[in-house]
């Protein structure tokens, strides 16, 4: 039976060669890196190296990378944690950001601090003109995803750090999808704060890291022993750690032959496509977008029931429509490029990955179009015969 | 997250599409996810002689509206009005909680075209005595 997971937006697996130089830690190298005697220098000799190597893939020092439980916590952290030395004022976030940025934007919201959400054209950039007139005299931070999870579109990060900075206001940006895909560097972005997840770059789940600008003050959100220069108390999560040190490196010594070579395969798959199913609209920058990143809509007929025969053909994707999502919303992402209620019921999201083969897109391609077709002989909204 | 029986119905639907001149049709949409169900019925002698559906929507939305198809073939109007919502879910072993209302909405759209017929047959009197539930109105918002 057919299995092609084309869903690695949403997580890849782990490596085995990060998996490998993980397993030590676990039974035999199992260390506390707060203790002196060997087993625990061990251990935090082996965090220290993961340190390096991830502020190695993103051109950081290795004191500005703080490890937490994931990109959630970092977002967190990030908007939170900066913002909690101020007194309530404002701050920025785009339309499109994810939940872990959007949700904290909230909490913060309810703290009493006005927030500015700054809409995106329809290919999911930025209205660099609008972000540039939100800022306020009491404006502390702007958030800025550096690329978007549902569409793939990149965000110009490096000019809208700069427009920041000049209205006196710190930048942080979500890289969860960018770091592993594209080359990031934290200096050509000037940013303050950035976000990673290890499991987008075939590392473990539950962990992730925000790099913090040397300066940038923080406010902790966990505390107790002090962890993490302060910033994020508790147990180093040591084998978590080494394996998202292992990943980034991997990612980095990969990365000027995936990052082709998915671009190919995406443009495949995407030409595949609106080649050979009519009323199909293509989402998200037609250029600026993650290498891996195939999304679309398809009139008269909704998500989840697109998702689910293809997953009875062995193709793992995902959607935006309401119906395939907990809550039974549309995605926010779908709805702010200007689509009706109606299209992002028709989204679907194909990310590829390392292991994704020509041989898998040109399948998809096969396969897509006669499920099109039955679905839309089913749709009462669908005329043509 | 389906039954087994769900995604039968979702993958081998009975009774698509849209009878030709039909007796009775009744459509109904969800404001809430935007699904939309339409099901159109032949009958004879009081009895639901065909039946077929379209539907936009989730597994559950297309799942649920097969399901009703099979149930009614053949029932008298009266006993096809009985069928409710609930019936249809339960009959397809059960919806996962947020879909019990959303795409839960066949039965609805059955018994509107039930009225259809009925209006169209000129048998208006009858309408209250043989649908005790009509959904309120054909928008219907669930929550
Ligand atoms: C853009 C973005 N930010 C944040 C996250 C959250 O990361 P994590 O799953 O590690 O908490 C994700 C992944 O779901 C993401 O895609
Ligand atoms: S049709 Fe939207 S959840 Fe079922």
């Amino acid at each position: 039976m057919t299995s092609v997971y084309f869903d690695h937006a949403a997580t890849t697996p782990v490596d085995p060669r990060v998996l490998e130089q993980m397993l030590p830690f676990f039974c035999e190298r199992y260390g506390n890196p707060s203790e002196v005697h060997r087993l625990g220098r061990d251990a935090r000799t082996a965090v220290e190296r993961a340190r390096a190597q991830v502020a190695a893939g993103l051109g950081a020092g290795e004191k500005e990378i703080v490890f937490t439980a994931g990109g959630t916590e970092a977002d967190n952290l990030a908007l939170i944690g900066y913002l909690q030395r101020f007194e309530p004022g404002h701050f920025i976030i785009s339309a499109i950001e994810h939940p872990a940025v959007m949700e904290a934007a909230r909490a913060l919201n309810r703290l009493g601090w006005a927030v500015d959400f700054i809409p995106v054209d329809g290919d999911g950039v930025i209205d660099v003109d609008a972000y540039e007139q939100a800022f306020r005299d009491d404006t502390k931070l702007a958030s800025v995803m550096y690329a978007n999870n549902v569409v793939g579109t990149i965000q110009p990060i490096a000019e809208l750090a700069r427009v920041a900075h000049e209205k006196g206001a710190a930048f942080h940006t979500d890289a969860v999808q960018g770091v592993g895909s594209v080359p990031i560097d934290v200096g050509a972005l000037g940013v303050d704060m950035l976000t990673l997840s290890g499991h987008k770059l075939y590392g473990p789940k539950g962990i992730g890291a925000l790099y913090v600008k040397r300066g940038t003050r923080l406010t902790p959100l966990i505390h107790g022993g002090g962890h993490e220069r302060r910033l994020r108390s508790g147990t180093e999560n040591v084998p978590g750690i080494v394996g998202l040190g292992a990943a980034v490196d991997l990612a980095q010594a990969q990365l000027a032959e995936t990052r082709p070579r998915l671009e190919a395969l995406r443009d495949r798959l995407a030409r595949g496509v609106l080649e050979s199913v009519p009323d199909v609209k293509y989402l998200g920058h037609p250029t600026e977008r993650l290498p891996g990143n195939v999304a679309f809509t398809v009139r008269y007929i909704e998500g989840e029931s697109m998702l689910l025969q293809l997953d009875a053909h062995g193709f793992m994707v995902s959607s935006g429509s309401a119906c395939a999502s907990g809550s039974l919303e549309p995605s926010h992402v779908i709805l702010a490029l200007g689509l009706g209620a109606e299209e992002a019921h028709g989204s679907l999201r194909l990310t590829l990955g390392r292991e994704n083969t020509r041989e898998e897109a040109d399948a998809f391609i096969e396969v897509f179009p006669p499920i099109v077709d039955k679905l839309r002989q089913m749709s009462p909204l669908y005329v043509k015969g | 997250m389906y039954t087994d029986l769900v995604m039968d119905h979702f993958s081998n639907p009975r009774n698509v599409g849209e009878i030709e001149d039909a007796d009775g049709v009744g459509q109904i949409g969800n404001p809430v996810c935007g699904d939309v169900m339409r099901i159109s019925i032949d009958v004879d002698d009081d009895r639901i002689a065909d039946v077929k559906f379209k539907t936009f929507g989730c597994g559950a939305a297309v799942a649920t509206s097969s399901m009703v198809t099979e149930m009614v073939k053949g029932k008298t109007l009266a006993e096809a009005a009985e069928i409710s919502n609930r019936a249809v879910a339960d009959a397809l072993g059960g919806l996962p909680p947020n879909k019990m209302h959303c795409s839960n909405l066949a039965a609805d759209a059955l018994h509107l075209a039930i009225q259809d017929y009925l209006v169209k047959a000129g048998r208006e009197a009858d309408v209250p005595q043989i649908l005790k539930a009509l959904p309120k109105d054909h928008a219907h918002s669930s929550h």
